[in-house]
């Protein structure tokens, strides 16, 4: 899923990137033209300043299509589009030039630069969870659950029930008092498994676990639930720490969860919400397959 | 099963796909007797909303009959005639307890990626992107209804289908639209586009007790239905007179009290202003052209109420806030909570007090889809709703 969602950004990038040499090569070239369009004077001043954008506007375009890394490069067109606004503001307040036409030049450049931020943003985001940089990774996401906080921590402090809700988790077993053994599968049949031990456990308030020595993956982590503000149910968050590991667990790992562990803790926290308020979890046509599938039914499968 | 699908900008198909099945206790499945092209259809058709894929399914106006129903559906049965709602709602959550559907929590799986471009997630849709759930529509032989104890509505055999298609979608948002604006006695009440939806956002202002319903467009054959059949007491054709101008003259300088958007994000207007925001939107500078939207608000009267039922996707610029705030001005907007008006609307339809299906002007079978969707978009032989029949 969160590779999914970084082909998203990817698009909305590389959209910008072209967009950024498209509109930097009309400036290069017809800089009379868009200085019309837009509503500055056809002068020579005009002409070059127009010139110096494009050719701004091009290097950034590039950049931001040739980079693995395009995020400084798209803080790069953030900071061009504030330039652009700060030049448009003066043409608004220059009585010479047409000013409802800058007006809306000004618009539209505001408009790239809401795209633009949203883009570098993004990718700054998953470039913090990026594994690469062997960090500890903590990660908090939080949601309303419209049902009593003891009615949620009761379907939580039940292990068993966690698979129903946590993707990619296929067991968790008890083993002993406050011991259990957790098994994730991979694709290919891989399987990351560890043994977790329950740290403190308020009834109805909170979980805390944290992994054994000896486990695929070094983790601790915290639930807590609260009544919500209002009386309108109960206020989940989670906190996981753990350190990425190396190796084959690790890039099975990534595979798994993408850049954005994040977006992963949201989803099974959506999922339990769904679980516990309507009873189901909701199923598209499209969202029952992993990466994208168009929204028609599943072939019948074939029966051996 | 045929289905009508996307298979890319200008380009559905019908296709033969597999047979929907149960997958949720709370489904059902639905033997589709009627299902309509709309507005919505249009912005897919030509490309401006994202997280499409080719093969997907259209269509979100539909009724049938219902032929499977999950175990946990009780107040359905098999053979029960029903209209389904185009948008997905649970019923459970906080949203939708209070009457906001449109908005359900539960509904939408892949409701993450609406936050990335909304800042929030909103409810599954029928046949309407992958961001709005990735759920096959209803342009086809059959459909799986999630949460069916929730949506669908029976309807009774006295009826036609073509007399209650419209709760799908357009009747209840024709109403929300008008509903939106407060309607209070006196009111004059100016409506944007004069397509099915504003067609029927007229005829439910008129039936909220507008006293003045003034509609805008410039087809010629849609201003006549607008005052034919809507109920609208004036026509403005934007091509040949100056809106905000006319408007202005018709109240006394003040306004209308209430402006209806029942245009959307593909608006239209003669002139450079339509030709910059085109280019705009083509370039991606922005994703809607908000040209009706910038007309409603600016002609509004101080303290009234812009209601907005045409589908916006994302950025729009020149948006006139200085307006909306120092005029102190409302604005409300939504995708149409369906299961709060359905059954008021039937009820409506049942008592006489309006007959939907003055809209209709094309009935084709579902294997033309493909030429429905020209004829609405080009508003060729004067299209104004077209009805497909799966059965046929
Ligand atoms: N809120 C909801 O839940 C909901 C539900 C259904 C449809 N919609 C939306 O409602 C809108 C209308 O739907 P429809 O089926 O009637 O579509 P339509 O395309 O048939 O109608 C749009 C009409 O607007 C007119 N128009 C274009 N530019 C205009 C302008 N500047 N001023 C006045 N009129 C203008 C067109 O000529 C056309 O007649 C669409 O955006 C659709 O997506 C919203
Ligand atoms: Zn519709
Ligand atoms: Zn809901």
């Amino acid at each position: 899923m969160a590779s999914e969602q970084n082909g998203g950004i990817s698009r909305l990038v590389a959209g910008l990137g072209w967009f950024s040499v498209g509109l930097g090569l009309t400036e290069m070239i017809a800089p009379g033209t868009l200085a019309r369009i837009i509503g500055l004077p056809d002068r020579g001043k005009n002409r070059a300043w127009t010139r110096f954008y494009g050719a701004r506007e091009v290097a950034a375009g590039i950049g931001i299509l040739s980079q693995s890394k395009p995020a400084p490069w798209l803080w790069a067109r953030v900071a061009g589009d504030a330039l652009d606004l700060a030049s448009l503001g003066k043409t608004l307040a220059n009585d010479e030039s047409n000013r409802w036409k800058a007006g809306l030049a000004t618009a539209a450049v505001a408009g790239v630069t809401a795209l633009d931020i949203l883009a570098a943003k993004a990718l700054n985001e998953a470039a913090e969870n990026d594994g690469a940089v062997v960090e500890d990774v903590r990660v908090v996401r939080t949601i309303i659950i419209d049902r009593p906080p003891e009615e949620v921590y009761s379907y939580w402090r039940n292990f068993e029930n966690l698979p129903r809700f946590m993707k990619h988790l296929e067991s968790v077993r008890s083993i002993g008092e406050h011991q259990s053994h957790w098994v994730i599968r991979a694709p290919g049949g891989k399987r990351i498994e560890w043994n977790a031990e329950l740290e403190h456990d308020e009834t109805n308030r909170r979980i805390v676990w944290r992994s054994l020595p000896g486990s695929d993956i070094d983790h601790a982590g915290w639930v807590q639930f609260e009544r919500a503000p209002g009386d309108r149910g109960t206020l989940v968050k989670v906190e996981v720490n753990y350190t990425p590991p190396g190796g084959v667990i690790g890039s099975t790992l990534a595979k798994l969860f993408g850049q954005t562990p994040g977006l992963l803790i949201q989803e099974n926290l959506r999922t339990l919400k769904q679980l516990l308020e309507t009873g189901e979890i909701a199923k598209s046509d499209a969202s029952i397959h992993e990466g994208m599938h168009p929204a028609q039914p599943e072939p019948e499968s074939v029966v051996l | 099963m045929k289905a009508n699908c996307w298979m890319g900008k200008r380009d559905v198909r019908v296709e033969t796909v597999p047979d929907p099945k149960i997958l949720n206790p709370r489904d059902a499945i639905v033997k589709i007797t009627s299902t309509a092209i709309c507005g919505s259809d249009l912005h897919l058709y030509n490309g401006y909303i994202p997280s499409m894929e080719s093969g997907d399914i259209l269509g979100h106006e539909f009724m049938g009959e219902v032929v499977e129903v999950g175990s946990g559906v009780k107040n359905l049965q098999k053979g029960d005639r029903v209209v389904v709602p185009f948008a997905i709602a649970c019923g459970d959550c906080f949203m939708c307890k209070r009457q906001l559907y449109s908005v359900c929590e539960n509904s939408n799986p892949n409701a993450w990626m609406q936050e990335r471009l909304w800042g929030h997630g909103g409810a599954g849709l029928f046949g309407y992107s992958h961001m709005c759930g990735g759920y096959a529509g209803g342009q086809a032989e059959y459909a799986r209804v999630p949460f069916a104890d929730v949506g669908p509505i029976k309807v009774p055999e006295s009826l036609t289908d073509d007399q209650v298609l419209f709760l799908s979608d357009i009747f209840p948002t024709g109403y929300m639209g008008a509903d939106l604006c407060n309607i209070q006695p006196g009111d004059t009440i100016a409506v944007w586009g004069c397509g099915p939806v504003g067609q029927l956002a007229i005829a439910s202002a008129r039936m909220l007790g507008a006293e003045r319903v003034i509609a805008i467009d410039r087809f010629p054959y849609r201003l006549n239905m607008a005052k034919e059949k809507a109920g609208a007491d004036t026509v403005l054709n934007y091509e040949h007179e100056d809106v905000r101008d006319a408007l202005k003259e018709m109240t006394g300088g003040r306004g209308p009290d209430a402006c209806i958007d029942a245009v959307g994000m593909e608006a239209h207007a003669p002139g450079a202003a339509f030709l910059y925001d085109r280019a705009k939107q083509a370039a991606m500078l922005e994703t809607d052209r908000p040209i009706a939207l910038r007309q409603a608000i600016l002609a509004c009267r101080n303290g009234g109420t812009v209601s907005v039922i045409g589908v916006y996707g994302g950025f729009i610029d020149k948006f006139p806030m200085g307006s909306v705030m120092n005029r102190s001005l409302t604005i409300k907007a939504g995708q149409t909570h369906m299961q709060k008006y359905m059954r008021p609307l039937l009820e409506r339809i049942e008592r006489g007090d309006i007959d939907p299906s003055f809209i209709i002007t094309h009935r084709l079978p579902l294997e033309q889809a493909p030429q429905g969707f020209e004829t609405f978009l080009h508003k060729q032989q004067d299209c104004m709703k077209v009805v497909l029949k799966p059965a046929a």
